[in-house]
């Protein structure tokens, strides 16, 4: 019992059943499955991101671009649209495209060993600055996309929209990803010990620049995802997500220095937030502490795994030392 | 009009003729905008360069930081005031924390108004509003009432809790609601001016007021999530949105029914208007000072009130019957 409470996922689990309860108090329609079912699909960006964020801070780095990609991505999803290119193309692109731009931040971390806080932080402003210079800074507005392009997202399938099933695809997808192959064990070995990850054979570099790979492409599949539901493109779409990204990881127990977390914990870190986000406007409470009570959640998150973490190493010397 | 108009442009015409005599040196007016990239701005811009041409000794510099913060607008201005500009008209993304910057500009001899979205009065000689702030408060509740005949329940999604404009024009609205007795404002929510947050704070007011019947949204991000939330949910017909926002961003939106009619006053003349008053400030044709008319070219006089303020024009309401007009200018 002790031990299943000590666990990030099971306390992230209790954390997320007691927000229910409370909204629940206030709102008892949030609760209803229909609404549950909406406020996952509304959080299925944020999931698909905080999976790519997750692999990326595994290996002690981190990718402040993903927004910033999935907004390039995300207009020039749009720009083909208009230009008449098929949906499945646009989708093959998109994910291309976003890898692409994942690659970029991949090799100058890899190859250039510059902190990826510092490259990410440049290529997020290269990227936005694409999409300013791709379109003058004009929007794409609903009426000039086609109406599949629209449609795909929201179209419902077994009750629930193809976009809650990417999610909960791409949550099993990870799930394989770090748990049953040699790269996902990678992200752990290269972020847990990078020197003994070395001595094992893995090349700390590439696997950091798969991770960020993998994030640039699911950013930039997201990236459609966003702007058909939200059914408008422009330069600032999802501007400081990528803060709630990481915000996610970090309340889903992902550790900052690297080496440890769960896709479990991720998703569930990116419901909380998810819940949070649709639930503050339905139960009244003001807009002024709106942002107050987000951050409150996640400093208190944040400390939680803190002291579940745990002691870092032992302590071999101390018995003696009390005897002398 | 015509006689005004001809006199105008005769004194335009003279000026012009006037300005090439003496010297051939041109004016050079900053139009500084909240951020580059938006539609509503790049709008005023033409209208500033229409009044550039008009007048001829103008050379227009249209800039504004890549996003909406006053740290990047303080940026802009200190390297207006290196390039020794004649005159700054501003659209503000802060109220006060752009007056000192603008008062340096001052003091060094440069024209400073603002319009559109103001500055504090100790930062500018006078502020252009697009509209009057009670007016575009009471169009805004009108929007809303025109199609509820029986009345019912309406709600704001506004900006963000912070936003000049908007906090002045829901209050104005507030002001006026006693003449729209059928009409209950049940709550103002915030979308921050993000397409997600504004979707999911629309989602919110459909879910907490069943018959909702409104959603008065006075800012073009949050009108156009607010009717693509309505028209994901079901309730075109049933919910109408409207608020101000671009024809070109709203024409979709038009056509689908989400949203009936919209308002917003004609950035072109915005910037037009802006043009020609700091034109007339700098040449020393006008003075700003309460009470004060100054002429703004084919749009009449701005009259400043004591707070050196002046409206422009009433906005205007876009249905229908004239989207696609609009839709294809801005």
């Amino acid at each position: 019992m002790s031990a299943l409470l000590k666990s990030r996922e099971a306390i992230l689990a209790l954390a997320i059943a007691l927000l229910l309860v409370v909204i629940a108090s206030r709102f008892p329609a949030f609760v209803t499955p229909g609404n549950l079912a909406s406020v996952f699909t509304d959080t299925s960006p944020l999931i698909l991101l905080a999976l790519g964020q997750m692999v990326v801070i595994l290996t002690k780095c981190i990718d402040l671009s993903v927004t910033a990609n999935l907004a390039l991505c995300g207009m020039i999803a749009a720009l083909m649209n208009g230009a008449g290119v098929p949906l499945p193309l646009i989708l093959l692109l998109v994910v291309a495209l976003g890898a692409v731009l994942g690659a970029v931040n991949g090799l100058l971390v890899w190859k250039l060993d510059i902190p990826s806080i510092v490259v990410t932080l440049g290529t997020m402003t290269i990227y936005r600055g694409i999409i300013f210079l791709l379109t003058d800074g004009k929007w794409v507005n609903a009426h000039q996309m086609s109406e599949g392009f629209k449609a795909f997202p929201r179209a419902v399938f077994l009750g629930l929209p193809v976009m809650a099933w990417i999610a909960i695809l791409g949550i099993v997808a990870f799930v394989l990803l770090v748990n049953r192959t040699p790269l996902g064990r990678a992200f752990y070995a290269v972020g847990g010990n990078p020197h003994a990850a070395v001595y094992t054979g893995i090349s700390v570099g590439r696997t950091q620049f798969a991770a960020f790979v993998l994030s640039g492409a699911l950013a930039g599949f997201v990236g459609y995802l966003w702007v058909a539901r939200y059914a408008v493109a422009y330069v600032d779409i999802a501007s400081g997500f990528e803060l709630d990204v990481v915000a996610a990881c970090v309340i889903g127990g992902i550790a900052i220095a690297g080496g440890a977390g769960s896709v479990a914990g991720c998703v569930m870190g990116a419901l909380f937030l998810g819940i949070m986000k649709n639930a503050l406007p339905v139960v009244g409470i003001s807009p002024f502490w709106q942002m107050a009570i987000s951050g409150a959640a996640i400093l208190i998150a944040i400390a939680f795994n803190a002291r579940g973490s745990g002691p870092k190493g032992r302590l071999i010397l101390k018995t003696p030392e009390v005897r002398a | 009009m015509s006689i005004l108009k001809k006199a105008l442009t005769t004194a335009a015409l003279a000026s012009v003729l006037l300005a090439g005599a003496a010297q051939a040196e041109t004016k050079r007016i900053a139009i500084v905008v909240k951020a580059l990239g938006i539609g509503f701005f790049d709008a005023a811009a033409k209208g500033a360069e229409e009044a550039a041409k008009e007048l001829g000794d103008v050379e227009i510099i249209y800039t504004g930081p890549t996003d909406t913060t006053a740290e990047g607008q303080i940026e802009v201005i200190n390297s207006l005031i290196a390039q020794k500009v004649d005159a700054i008209a501003i659209s503000a993304n802060d109220t006060d924390a752009l007056v000192p910057a603008l008062q340096k500009a001052m003091e060094r001899g440069i024209t400073v108004i603002s319009w559109d979205s103001g500055v504090a009065k100790d930062g500018r000689l006078m502020h252009l509003n697009p509209s009057s702030s009670p007016l575009i408060g009471n169009t805004i509740i009108k929007l809303a009432a025109d199609h509820l005949p029986e009345g019912g329940e309406v709600a704001v999604l506004s900006a963000t809790s912070t936003s000049t404009n908007q906090n002045v024009w829901i209050e104005e609205m507030t002001k006026v609601l006693p003449n729209y007795p059928n009409i209950t404002v049940v709550g103002t929510v915030y979308g921050d001016d993000l397409a997600d947050k504004s979707y999911r704070e629309a989602q919110g007011l459909m879910q907490t007021y069943p018959n909702l019947k409104a959603i008065i949204a006075p800012t073009s991000v949050g009108i156009v999530a607010a009717a693509q939330a309505v028209t994901d949910a079901g309730k075109v017909g049933q919910i109408n949105v409207t608020g101000l926002g671009l024809p070109s961003e709203m024409a979709g939106h038009v056509k689908s029914g989400a949203s009936q009619s919209f308002a917003i006053w004609n950035p072109i003349d915005l910037g037009y208007a802006a043009t020609m008053i700091a034109y007339n400030l700098n040449t020393g044709k006008a003075t700003a000072e309460p009470g004060a008319e100054i002429p703004m070219g084919r749009m009449g006089t701005a009259k400043l009130d004591e707070n050196g303020e002046a409206a422009m024009a009433d906005p205007f309401t876009y249905d229908a019957s004239n989207i696609d007009q609009f839709s294809s200018i801005f």
